[in-house]
Order: C-alpha cells, then structure tokens, then sequence
C-alpha cells in the first residue's frame, strides 16, 4: 500500500497545536527555567513537527512498507552475511533488568550484565581460537580500526616506531585501507593472482622492517579460500609484523577453520552478520575485537573481567590503546548474539559454516552456464559472478539487478570487488531452503533469458518498485539533505 | 540433521551436494590445510530451547539490581513513549542492511532524512549526516574533520570541562591520527575563557572543542567563542547533550561550525551504555568534509520525490584511504528511534521535559544542601538536569546505602565531589526518599 499521503514526509503532515506526547504534571513548579539567564536560553524556534500519536505510528508503519528486510525475502547480499534474525533475540535484548541498567552503575549491581559480557568475550575467544576480546567497539569499521590500534599499541610498547606500513590486497573492503589511514598507518597494496588470492611473491617485495600488519578476509571477497595463509603467516611473522582478519566472512568457516589457528593475531568479528544480530538498516551493529595471547594488556579500556571469587568488573589496563567507546559497547545487541549462541549450543554452530558454504556453491553451479564465473572452483560462503555471460546485448550487472527488485529479491552486492567489471557478489545464508534458491536460480535464469529476448526492457528495470531508479546524480551534484533545504529548493 | 534454522532436508542436501559435485559437507572445505582445520567441537555449552533461554536469562537478569536513577554523566533516563519500540521492532526496518538499492530502502532512507532534518533543527546547524556510532565517537571524528578542513594546522584545543569518557576517546584518535591536543583550563567549573583567548591567538589551532551542558552540567556562556575562532580560522566544535537543546542555546545560536555530542536523551533505554545515537551537523559549506553516511532528496524515473545516499565520494567504498573517515555503516534503528521520539514530543514536549528535569533537579539541589551535608560544587553557575554536589561523607558508602534500598545516587567524580542528574521520570517522592536517606545517613 502506497498512497501518495502516506508518501509525505512527517514535516507535511503537522498542524499547530496538535501533540503527540504526555507528560506527568509538574509537582515542582515553583523550580522553573525562568531563573535560568538569558543569554542561555534557546531563542530560535525548532522547526519540528506537530503531530499526534496515530500520525505518527501510520506514518512509520507506511514507510515500513516501502523496505525489503531479510524477513520480507531473499536478500542475498555479498559479504553482508543478512542471515535470519531470530525473533526470541528481540525479547531477550529488551529484557528491563538489563536495559534500565546505567552504564556507569556499580559492578556489584550489575553482575548479571557483566557476566553475560564475560561469557561472551569468552565464546567469541573458544570460536576464534584467540586468547581475549573487547565487546566496545560499535560495528566492524570500528573494530577494525580498534585491531589496528592493538597492532600500534603493541609495536609502540616494544619501541618499534618505524613499523607504520599496513599491507591491504587490492581486492579488499575498502574500509580496511580507511581504517588504516584513520590509525595513522601508510596503506601498500598487495597484487592478487587471477583466482584473487594474495600474491605471495608480491607480498614477499613488501616485507620489511616497516611493516605493522597485514589486513586479511579469509576466505576472500571472492568467497575464496586463501589456502597459502600458513606460509604468508610465517613470512609476515618472520619480519616482525603482526595478521590482522577481517572477520567479515567468518561464516563461512563457523565449525570448520579458526582464525587463531591460521595464524591471525587480531581480528574483529561482526556481531550482525556472523551472530545473527540484526542489521537495522544500517546498525546497531558491533564490532567485538580479539588477540592473541601477549597483546590482551593492549585491549581497549574498560575491559570486563572475571575475579578470582567468580564475580565480575570493569577494570583500566595502563597499556591500553585507550578508549574507542563512550561506554562498553553496544550491550543490547551483545544480549542477541549471546542468545544465539546459547540456541545454537555447539551441536549446531558448526554447522553454519558448512550450511552456508554449500548454499553459495548451489547457486554457483547452477547458473555458471549463464553467468560468467571468472574462476571456477569451490567458493565458501559466497562468490562473485563476472556479469551475464553473454554480454552481447549491452545487459549490465546493474540491470540485473534491479530486475531482481522487481521478482521480489534483494539484489547481490554489485560492481565489488574492483577486480571485475560487472561484479555480482552472492552471499546466501545457512538459513535459506532449498526451496528459496531454487526460486532465485529460477529468476536469474529468467532474467538471463530476457536480457537476450528483451533488453530494452531490462535495461528500464525497476518496473514494479515504490520508486524507479531515483536521480543519484541530481542528488549529488545538489545536495538536498534537510526538510528545510526542501523547502527552499521547492520555493526556488 | 534437523532444525529450526537450518532447512535442509536429507534428501535436498544429498541433490544439492551431487549438483556442486560432492559427497559430503566437509568435502567442501576439502582446499584448506589439514593442520588448521577444527576438527573438534567448540568448547560450548549445548544448545537450548526457547524455553530453557528465557529461563536463562531470566536468572541472569535478576543478578542484576535495576535501581531509581539519579545518574546522569552521559547517559540519561528519559521517557520513552511506547509507540516507539512497537515502530523500530518492525521488520521491514529491523532486519534490512544500508539502504544500497535505493528502489526498496526508501523506507530507511526517508526516516533518515527526517532525522538529519531534526537534527538539524535542534542543533541550530544546516546540514547532518546519518548518524554516528555514539556521542564521543561523533566527537572524535568532528576534530578530525576540523584538522582535514583546517589542511596544515594540526592542533585541536579541547576544553577541560568535557566528558571525560568522551575526552577520553578524543585522546584516543587524536593520539593515532598524530593530532596535537592542548586544553582548556578549567576555572569554578567552567572554561577559562582568557585561557582559550590567549591559545586560539596562537594561530595554530584548527578546531576547539566545548561541551554543552558541561560535564558537571552547567551551561557555559560561550558568548564570543566563535568570533575568536573565526579570526584564527579554527572551527568551533560543541559537544551537546541532545535533549537538553530544546531549552538552551543551540550550536548553531552560539555560531558553532559543528554540533557533535550523543542522542541517547532523546528517550533511547539506557541500556547499559549502547547502543545510542551519535550525531553530527554542520554548515552547509562543510558537507563534502563531513564524515558517514548521507541521504539526500532527489527525483526518480517519473519525477517522484525519493530519496538516496548522496554525496559517496567522500566515503571508504570510494575513497578508501583517502576517505573522510572509515565509518561504514550507522546506527541506522536508533537514528529512527530519536526520530519518531522528536516527531511524537515536538518543541514543545521537549521543552517540557526540560522544564520538568530542571525543576526536579533544582528541588533536589536545594533540599541536599538544606541537609547541611552538602554544598554545591559550583554555587553560582546556571545547571539544568544535573549539578555537582561536594559533601564530607563517604560517597561509595552513602552510594551503596542508596541501592540497598534501590536508589542509584548519581556518579562519583572526585572523592568529595557527587555529580546527580534528575529527568522528567523522577518523582517528587523518589527526590524525597533519596533526600531521607542522606539525612539519615
């Protein structure tokens, strides 16, 4: 449903003098503002809306309508892990005797809270084959930001000042070389090979006294294997550096390969891809961050810990990297990832990895005759489709795409890595049935039809969508960014 | 195997694995070296059923003991209207990722340009992105925005009466990215002002940090700062507590070039310190400078307004390292959060609320230090919700008294010093029970 008044923006649909709130009268009046100078006071008046209360939920609720989440369909986005987000995690995280808790109350009133952060500092150590995590970092940016501090944090304490290279593939999030220039790290790019793993020639020229670390996805952001990380691990460690992962496609290896155990010293884990934590459009995510034995003293402060007695608290460590949270983190959503560990137990965690892995070849191989696969070998949990195979009717990744938003599909992440033109990254989660792949290799195959009976068509795709292909160009080159900017654009 | 999350039948596992020509899910992994395969179980606890989990953390809750909140120092207890949690637990919003395909997100990207309205709005300022990790974060990347726009000058002044928490973290990416952090001193309370005068004169400064309210909760007069900084070309950063925008002068009034500061006040549950809302506005001439995600208003194939992230070049995805910050993502739901929280109490209910929080705090100021125990740390400067109180009595004592009978009594910040904050949540009873247990302490 998408009638054109519920297609206003809440500015649109005040009138003065509605409200939408209620407060408890003032008991303490005689207490009021008016002793407050006034040179303090806000004098411009707040543009907001005035709106009651049903407005405003059918405002929302219609808006909803307008989104496709992973429990309206399919969303097979690559390296963004959108599993199912179970419903008994919502009520768990909204539970008032942990979300009514003040951060900065005292540790023996809020034992319960820190025990669940211990534990899950300890599931997320037993799953990464790592010594310690941090919970505070906000999402996977900024854990990765929060590992390569670690890294600093460690090379500083030794008095290794010149290490302040950090080796990043060319096909690698672009968050990683961003999160290294946010630390003050110099990025040097690594080549990969034709199947997208590192080069360990290369990579062999860049090893010196000046690298810090090496930033790794493993698997790749080909859904590849880097089958060679024993001996990288070795060359980096013999110079001196330090392996960083990228936890971003650990579902793939849920059950079956630990990031420890390949060698890694730090990595941070994305609480809303691998644990099951929901996305929210954006976050809250969290972006909990682990080490190997030796570099746990560099962790962020506050850090939880357990005492010898068996009870919890919140301790500053000297050599930490220092803060990079307000607080401790995003707890509530710590408090999902929890509970879907504990549901899962370890009869079923290990079969995420697994799960996930086969899905993504299912897809694979049952439309590798259509679409072009740059390299033919097992994926893990997702891969990456060079385009149409046959190109010849100018069909982009992009129109494909957004046909797929017109079968009632997400589409896959498009145009990354770099490492192809038409990239068409598919990431299908351990929770999809069968039935649920075979409808979208179905489609796609569909689509591949249209795009040699009826480009043209494909090519206006989106059809059936609330809005088509929205200017980004207008948008960029004049930016309109406030209701009030709309306003004086309209009035112009 | 069966279950709930996983629905591969026995006999569409053994179909699909033929078509990727394998016999068995571990053949899948059959490319990674022997010695690093995990081969084992996790050492974990078993799995559980909805019912054993509710029972679990049901016990684990009540190891926890909810208290009546007097704390405030960065996270408040606001009232949080109850059509909010019914809207943000909608699916089509909880379970979507960063709205990539503009098509079918412009749900999550119209709440956002609503948010980056609002916020504007209440900041005084003209443009906002999508929001930021939390309040000290926001901040954190409002002085490296200062230092990017400012080019060669390196030095940011911060004043000493911020946060420490989020000073904290200041420290944290000014001490990576190698910018040069110098303070304010701090004179009964509030910044000294001929201190910043005779450091922003140097020249070398390419932002100053000022908190408002701050951290002891009085409101600065910073009449003059942004002329100061103007004749130096630094840029005036101002780290604000959200809520209490709709009484006091807003960044943009006091002609700050960026308002930075945590949302949380804006009705968000406490929930034990995340997750909240950072926030970030500027002027306009600022945005491409400016760091995260941004949405903007534009037209579709048919001429229909739409909106779509805007203005991505300055972005990681792009730039890489060369982006304005390696913010990815938002907290996108909490952003909706404090903009269905801003849509239902408008100007007015905000005012309320600090009208409210004001006179309960200033009842409760007056009554601590009628007790004779206290006295007002800083007696002659103007509070809003919160205050600092200096008293002889053992403060982790009279504290834990407190929570014996179920009061949290604010935050320690000195040995002698008590910081107490009072919202529109606050009865005149619970400010009287707290007041009797002083007295009788």
């Amino acid at each position: 449903m998408n009638s054109t008044f519920y297609g206003k923006l809440i500015f649109e649909l005040g009138e003065t003098g509605r409200v939408g709130y209620s407060l408890p009268k003032n008991e303490l009046s005689d207490y009021n503002m008016a002793s407050l100078p006034e040179g303090l006071k806000r004098k411009e008046a707040m543009g907001l809306p005035e709106v009651d209360e049903l407005t405003v939920v059918r405002h929302y609720t219609n808006m909803s309508n307008n989104n496709f989440g992973v429990d309206t369909g399919f969303y097979p986005l690559g390296s963004c892990t959108m599993k199912y987000n179970p419903k008994i995690n919502e009520e768990i995280s909204n539970l008032p005797a942990f979300t009514s808790l003040h951060p900065l109350q005292s540790a023996d009133t809020t034992q319960g809270a820190l025990e669940l952060y211990y534990n899950l500092q300890r599931s997320l150590s037993e799953i990464s084959g790592l010594s310690e995590f941090t919970l505070n970092p906000f999402a996977g940016a900024h854990g990765e930001l929060t590992g390569l501090m670690v890294i600093r944090a460690y090379h500083n304490n030794r008095g290794d000042y010149k290490r302040v290279n950090v080796i990043v593939p060319d096909s690698a999030h672009g968050t990683n070389p961003a999160s290294a220039a946010v630390c003050g790290l110099k990025v040097v790019q690594v080549k990969s090979l034709a199947d997208g793993t590192v080069d360990v020639d290369d990579l062999k020229a860049h090893l010196d006294d000046t690298v810090a670390a090496i930033m790794l996805t493993n698997p790749n952001t080909l859904g590849i294997f880097e089958h060679n990380i024993p001996q990288i691990a070795e060359l980096v460690h013999d110079c001196g550096g330090l392996l960083y992962y990228d936890g971003a496609n650990l579902n793939a290896l849920l059950g079956k390969c630990r990031p420890g155990d390949m060698g890694f010293d730090v990595m941070h884990i994305n609480l809303h891809k691998t644990f099951s934590t929901p996305h929210g459009g954006g976050g809250p995510g969290s972006g909990p961050v682990g080490v190997r034995e030796g570099l746990e003293k560099f962790l962020p402060n506050p850090h939880v810990k357990k005492a010898e007695d068996g009870t919890f608290y919140v301790e500053n460590d000297k050599d930490s990297l220092g803060s990079v949270s307000g607080f401790t983190g995003n707890f509530t959503v710590m408090m999902k990832a929890y509970a879907y560990i504990l549901t899962l137990g370890k009869e079923n965690l290990k079969y995420v990895g697994p799960y996930a892995t086969l899905n993504a070849n299912y897809i694979k191989d049952s439309l590798k005759d259509v679409y072009e696969l740059p390299i033919d070998v097992v994926c893990k949990h997702e891969f990456v489709f060079d385009g149409l195979k046959d190109k010849s009717q100018g069909v982009t990744t992009m129109n494909v795409a957004k046909r797929l938003l017109d079968y009632g599909f997400h589409a896959p992440t498009i145009y990354f890595p770099l490492l192809f033109h038409e990239s068409l990254m598919i990431e299908p989660a351990e929770n999809e049935s069968k039935t649920t792949l075979d409808e979208f290799i179905a489609v796609m195959r569909k689509i591949a039809q249209e795009a040699a009976e009826d480009p043209e068509m494909l090519k206006a795709a989106p059809h059936n969508t609330p809005v088509r292909r929205p200017d980004d160009t207008l948008a960029a080159t004049h930016p309109i960014v406030t209701y009030r900017e709309l306003l004086a654009d309209s009035a112009e | 195997m069966n279950y709930k999350y996983f629905p591969h039948t026995d006999t569409e596992l053994k179909e699909m694995l033929e078509v990727c020509g394998k016999r068995s899910l571990d053949e899948l992994f059959d490319e990674i070296p022997e010695n690093i395969q995990f081969k084992r179980d996790y050492n974990l606890p078993s799995e559980m059923s909805e019912v054993e989990l509710r029972r679990f953390f049901a016990e684990l809750g009540a190891k926890n003991k909810p208290l009546t909140c007097f704390a405030g120092a960065g996270c408040y207890d606001h009232y949080s209207p109850a059509v909010i949690s019914h809207i943000i637990s909608r699916s089509e919003f909880l379970t979507s990722y960063t709205p990539y395909q503009a098509e079918i997100s412009q749900g999550t990207l119209q709440y956002i340009f609503e948010f980056q309205s609002m916020m504007t709005e209440l900041t005084g300022m003209e443009v906002g992105n999508a929001s930021m990790y939390d309040g000290a974060t926001a901040t954190a990347e409002a002085m490296m925005m200062a230092v990017s726009a400012a080019k060669k000058k390196n030095k940011v002044l911060v004043t000493s009466t911020l946060n420490p928490n989020v000073k904290a973290v200041v420290e944290t990416y000014a001490k990576y990215q190698g910018i040069e952090l110098d303070y304010i001193a701090e004179c009964g309370g509030v910044s000294d002002k001929a201190d910043f005068e005779e450091k922003v004169a140097k020249g070398d400064v390419a932002g100053v940090i000022v908190a408002s309210p701050n951290y002891y909760g009085i409101v600065e007069d910073y009449e003059g700062w942004a002329d100061a900084c103007h004749a130096q070309k630094a840029l005036l950063i101002m780290n604000c507590q959200a809520s209490t925008l709709g009484a006091i002068k807003s960044p943009g009034e006091w002609g700050a070039d960026i308002a930075a500061g945590d949302g949380q006040s804006l009705g968000i549950p406490m929930n034990f310190g995340g997750p909240y809302v950072g926030f970030l506005c500027t002027k306009k001439a600022l945005i491409r400078k400016m760091p995260g995600r941004v949405v903007g208003a534009t037209k579709d194939l048919n001429g229909k307004r739409s909106f779509v992230l805007t203005l991505q070049a300055r972005e990681q995805h792009i730039r890489r390292e060369k982006a304005t910050s390696n913010i990815c993502s938002n907290q996108s739901l909490m952003a909706l959060y404090v903009t269905i929280y801003l849509a239902l109490m408008g100007s007015k209910g905000l005012k309320e609320v600090n009208e409210l929080s004001y006179s309960g705090a200033h009842y409760l100021a007056e009554q601590l230090c009628n007790t004779g125990k206290f006295e007002m740390a800083y007696a002659d400067k103007p509070f809003l919700n919160e205050f600092a109180v200096k008293t002889t009595l053992d403060i982790d004592k009279l504290q834990a008294e407190c929570a014996a009978k179920g009061i949290l009594a604010g935050v320690k910040i000195a040995d002698d010093t008590l910081l107490l904050c009072v919202t529109e949540l606050r009865s005149k009873a619970e400010i009287d029970k707290l007041v009797d247990i002083v007295k009788q302490f």
